[in-house]
């Protein structure tokens, strides 16, 4: 259960490549479904406006999980992930159009741990320019 | 009004089990458009050491989160359920959830802190398997927005 990346060959600074994630109406009643999170404020625009949100706003369990990906994928096994943590601090609104809305994620190795050989990756998650996620860090076993 | 202190450390007791299904993880895997083949693939898992194919890493919410309905709904601690969003949310794996698990979750009220008239709840979610091995704690941040002045 450790990622292909080899411990050794990971620095302090080192970039993960940014990735951005599309997230439509359709994408979020997928989720709904899949999580059995069936908030109104996903899906239905006239409940969110009235408990005060600009519009539709997605899952920030979505929105964590769309991040991870940049983790996983960079580290290859998916189960080399020892702890992942997030910060909801500001909702991605997600319009009732054909573009929806776009999640742009990048990462950096922030921290090694030579005893445990894994490294600490501070993710920064953005939606329409602003971030959405604060503290958004994931400690990876290497190889 | 304040949550009550005295909640700070009450455990409720352990969920029936979740079983995890392959579809259940596929489904959830489609829905987060994440293709990587550990999910779906359990010749793919094998090859990476896995047993089964094993769940995304916040897959394992959807079962912590409901077990946390227990002390949302409470009606002792008396949480105003409306006005309630999602603060933090972390995971420590002790491995990663896979195919095959009959989960169990005990939640256990960490920390109650009234921050500008927000209530904010901790709640721990430990979870375990069918053999009682730890495999992931969920750290649950709920924080309930004051009520607007009428």
């Amino acid at each position: 259960m450790t990622a292909r990346i080899s411990y050794d060959e990971v620095e302090i600074g080192t970039e993960l490549p940014v990735r951005t994630f599309p997230v439509t109406r359709a994408d979020l009643v997928r989720y709904a479904g899949a999580s059995g999170d069936f908030n109104p404020i996903h899906w239905n625009e006239k409940f969110a406006k009235e408990v005060g949100l600009p519009d539709v706003i997605a899952h920030g369990m979505f929105t964590m999980a769309e991040a991870a990906r940049v983790v996983t994928d960079w580290a290859g096994d998916p189960g080399a992930v020892a702890e992942y943590g997030v910060r909801f601090t500001r909702p991605v609104v997600v319009p009732n159009d054909d573009e929806g809305a776009v999640i742009e994620v990048g990462g950096k190795v922030a921290a090694k741990d030579d005893e445990r050989r894994t490294v600490r990756v501070d993710l920064v998650v953005k939606s329409a320019g602003q971030k959405v996620l604060g503290m958004s860090r994931a400690v990876v076993r290497l190889a | 009004m304040a949550l009550d202190q005295s909640f700070v450390g009450r455990t409720y007791p352990a969920t029936e089990p979740y079983e995890v299904g392959r579809e259940k993880i596929r489904e959830f895997a489609e829905a987060i458009g994440d293709t990587n083949p550990a999910y779906t693939d359990p010749e793919a898992a094998k090859a990476l050491g896995h047993p089964d194919v094993i769940a995304p890493p916040t897959f394992v919410f959807s079962v912590t989160y409901r077990a946390a309905g227990a002390v949302v709904n409470d009606p002792q601690l008396g949480l105003d359920y409306s006005r309630v969003v999602h603060g933090d949310q972390k995971f420590a794996y002790a491995r990663p959830v896979r195919a095959g698990d009959r989960l169990t979750v005990v939640s256990t009220i960490e920390s109650i802190k009234s921050l500008a008239g927000n209530d904010v709840l901790s709640i721990r979610g430990d979870v375990q398997d069918e053999h009682g091995e730890h495999v992931v704690t969920a750290h649950t941040t709920l924080v309930a927005r004051a009520a607007e002045e009428a």
